[in-house]
């Protein structure tokens, strides 16, 4: 057996300090908001002709008065990822670039994707991103308090919010891009972090029923070495699915599956170490789960 | 939990049969009559572009503010009632009254059968809303007001849309109402929507209306320009017809000066109306407007009464085809706006659905090694299990007709990754059972019977944040929810009857033969 138990407190102020960074990361560094929350524009170009670089892409979209451009490579060589605000929202943005490109470039080069998103519409989509995500967290916390007791709940909960805004911290921190995909994520982990935290809390209430004897402190110990081999085996083929993803998916998918990956191992630590040391912290017993089920 | 009757293991064989074929049909082409059910590809795999677009109802208020006024004033000259100083502002009308009858006017527009107010008996609120403000009285559409205007000018709007979009002739074009004030446009196979963009981005508000040298009018005077950068001349507000009156619009050449021209034909009362003028207007200047822009302004020399006439206007052959084509399908009642605009190219789609598959299939092979190196034969009922949970899966995602995106191909390889949670979370169990437990009959049901509530919670928190995701969630995104939450389900089928199946039959053959895991 494994002594979980005997690091708790190292790993609650490991825990503690990373959500502090991640904070002060999202309230100082922020978060890099792709267009579907900022609005502006995308283009996706292919080239077909070694001219075509990403210095000399930046002249020319430069010289567009379009206002912030960032140009990138995007996967390949010939992609390039193409960004910038289009402050005044200008109406036929796309066939005035085209026209500029072709007398450059000719045709060497072709949009493999467009995307145009409005300054109302982005932040519509942002809106709607953290509903989505407050609301899975309210739902989350709920399930739990009607499937356990309050203390369950509130361990699941802080385990959640570490995942959340860990996860989040280090797209803060290497500027990740923050975009519609990212939120589909950041729910995901939620639902699979929660996912493993309940197995975990699951077998912490059997135990309490059967051991009168045993403090919760040995006892989520015990709980924790039962479902170890679970909780690695399930890990593990989701993190295989999701390396597949990252590393044959395509360009699009990066962002989506790295959120997922950090999510699953931040899920994974936070079910060990943020979830149970709180039923330790708040003193949880066989009464707490006793009295819940006379209540039933 | 091991025991599985005939009847019931005749059933899930048949089920999982039925839906490997319906699976299948994705990939073999069936007789359309037999079975012609198949998994629609987005946008972002099958190429295609997704415009949002958003009416602009404010002309519509302040046009139907103006028609108001014009009712107020002679329903209340009927029962003798003057309304003073009657004037639009900020989408208010006010007007003044004396005091005396100050209550009678606000009677008549809160009364429940109001002729002037409608909507009370259905609605259970009025159309419009009065406030008297001592000095005056101040009248304004009420909520249900605004929402009855909003949704009758998205209904005609949604028509005009649709008779452009087809008129272009794109394949299987998606049209569909968002809220009370957008239209949804999605053209599978479009990658470049220049030209619809600039169909959907005009009114078409045509009108043709006199040229007059004086500054005012008995109808009232506008100073318009012209399309070609003319210099800008007034032109009456009295309409001689206007593009309802149009039966056909085409693009012509005109054989005499090589120029093309749009030439139209008019209705019965457009036909009449346009005789009478140019009968009477014989030497004046007839303004042809577009969108309060002068397209051209020729001088009346003949009485045209055969109902049929020409636009020119210096036009190519694409603006006057796309003239032609915008008289035809009709003005929209407001302006439209693209807000939102996603256009992938067909390539790109393409190369999205080979690395989506690539990523399965690799995925798939990693977790099915996985499992086996790990459990030896019972991952290889894992496995198999897996296997036919992909088909049911794309077997369900088939049959509702739904719409996979290439973030549904990351829920399906993820739901690859998480649906072998619930046989390990068995398999451990039975592991542990067996520990104290000699008869292996035994510690298989235990193990089964005692995973039960952490499976299903584990299940239910994921298909939870599905859900919310579904009804959050746009586009693609909606789509990694249905495959997550749609595998929740055939994870739990496949698990609790396909792999205890394979797992019963095992165990009660080999029941003596020691731990079996």
């Amino acid at each position: 057996m494994i002594a979980f138990n005997k690091y708790y407190n190292h790993f609650n102020l490991l825990s503690s300090t990373l959500i502090i960074i991640s904070l002060l990361l999202l309230i100082f560094n922020g978060l890099n908001f792709g267009i579907d929350f900022k609005g502006g524009t995308l283009i996706e170009l292919r080239s077909n002709n070694t001219k075509i670089n990403v210095s000399s892409l930046r002249d020319k979209f430069s010289q567009m008065n379009l206002g912030d451009v960032s140009v990138k490579k995007f996967g390949s060589d010939d992609d390039f990822l193409i960004k910038f605000e289009n402050k005044d929202n200008k109406k036929n943005i796309i066939e005035e670039i085209k026209v500029n490109l072709d007398k450059s470039f000719g045709n060497n080069y072709d949009f493999r994707r467009v995307e145009n998103v409005g300054p109302k519409v982005s932040a519509e989509l942002l809106k709607s991103g953290i509903i989505a995500i407050s609301l899975s967290l309210t739902i989350m916390l709920i399930y739990i308090w009607v499937r356990f007791e309050w203390q369950f709940s509130l361990g699941a909960i802080l385990a959640l919010f570490h995942d959340v805004i860990v996860t989040l911290g280090v797209f803060s921190l290497f500027s990740l891009e923050i975009n519609l995909s990212i939120i589909a994520a950041v729910l995901t982990i939620v639902g699979y972090s929660m996912n493993d935290t309940v197995v975990i809390f699951d077998r912490v209430r059997e135990n309490l029923r059967k051991y009168s004897d045993i403090k919760i402190f040995e006892l989520t110990n015990i709980s924790i070495n039962e479902t170890l081999s679970r909780t690695i085996i399930t890990s593990a083929t989701t993190l295989l699915a999701l390396l597949a993803i990252y590393f044959f998916g395509g360009e699009i998918l990066k962002g989506f599956s790295l959120a997922m990956i950090l999510g699953v191992v931040f899920g994974t630590y936070s079910s060990i170490y943020i979830a149970n040391t709180v039923l330790v912290r708040l003193r949880v017993s066989q009464k707490t789960v006793l009295r819940e089920d006379e209540s039933k | 939990m091991l025991y599985f009757s005939k009847l019931r293991i005749v059933f899930i064989t048949i089920f999982s049969l039925l839906f490997i074929f319906i699976a299948s049909s994705n990939l073999f082409k069936f007789d359309d009559s037999f079975f012609n059910k198949k998994i629609n590809l987005g946008l972002d795999l099958q190429g295609g572009s997704y415009l949002l677009l958003e009416i602009d109802n404010n002309p519509v208020i302040e046009q139907k503010l103006q028609n108001l006024t014009t009712t107020f004033k002679n329903f209340f000259k009927d029962k003798d009632i003057k309304l003073n100083n009657i004037r639009i502002d900020n989408q208010n009308i006010f007007f003044d009254v004396s005091e005396e009858i100050k209550q009678k006017v606000i009677d008549i527009f809160q009364d429940e059968n109001s002729d002037i107010n409608p909507y009370y008996p259905r609605f259970k609120s009025h159309q419009l809303e009065i406030e008297d403000l001592g000095l005056n009285l101040k009248i304004n559409f009420s909520r249900q007001g605004l929402i009855n205007l909003k949704t009758s000018s998205q209904d005609q709007a949604i028509e005009i849309v649709r008779r452009r979009v087809d008129e272009v002739g794109t394949n299987e074009p998606n049209i569909l109402k968002r809220g009370n004030n957008r239209i949804l446009v999605e053209l599978p196979g479009l990658d470049d929507p220049a030209r619809i963009k600039s169909l959907l981005g005009k009114t078409a508000n045509l009108t043709f209306r006199f040229v007059t040298l004086n500054d005012e009018d008995r109808f009232g005077v506008e100073k318009l320009d012209y399309e070609d950068g003319t210099p800008s001349v007034n032109v009456s507000k009295r309409i001689i017809i206007s593009g309802e009156n149009l039966l056909d619009a085409q693009p012509k050449m005109d054989t005499q000066n090589n120029q093309t021209i749009v030439s139209f034909t008019l209705d019965r009362v457009g036909a009449k109306r346009f005789g009478k003028a140019t009968s009477t207007g014989i030497g004046k200047q007839l303004a042809i407007v577009l969108d309060g822009k002068i397209i051209s302004a020729p001088v009346v020399r003949d009485t045209i009464a055969s109902g049929a006439g020409q636009i020119s206007g210096g036009f190519t052959f694409q603006s006057a085809t796309d003239l032609a084509l915008l008289l035809r399908s009709g003005a929209l009642p407001a302006p439209l706006e693209i807000i939102e605009e996603r256009t992938v190219g067909p390539d790109l789609g393409q190369d999205s659905i080979n690395a989506g598959m690539i990523a399965l299939s690799i995925g798939f092979l990693l977790v099915i090694v996985f499992m086996f190196v790990k459990y030896r034969f019972f991952g290889l009922i894992t496995n198999v299990t897996l296997i036919i949970n992909l088909f049911i899966l794309l077997g369900v995602l088939t049959l509702f007709e739904a719409t996979l995106t290439l973030p549904g191909i990351a829920g399906i390889i993820l739901t690859v990754g998480m649906a072998v949670d619930a046989n390990v979370l068995i398999f451990e169990r039975i592991k542990e059972e067996l520990k104290d437990e000699s008869n292996n009959i035994l510690a298989f049901d235990g193990g089964y019977t005692k995973s039960r509530t952490a499976i299903l919670d584990a299940n239910i928190t994921t298909l939870l944040a599905a859900v919310i995701l579904f009804f959050m969630g746009s586009g693609p995104v909606k789509g990694f929810a249905v495959t997550l939450g749609v595998g929740i389900f055939t994870t739990l089928f496949s698990v609790y009857f396909i792999a205890r199946l394979l797992t019963s039959l095992y165990v009660t053959k080999n029941k003596n033969n020691g731990k079996l895991i």
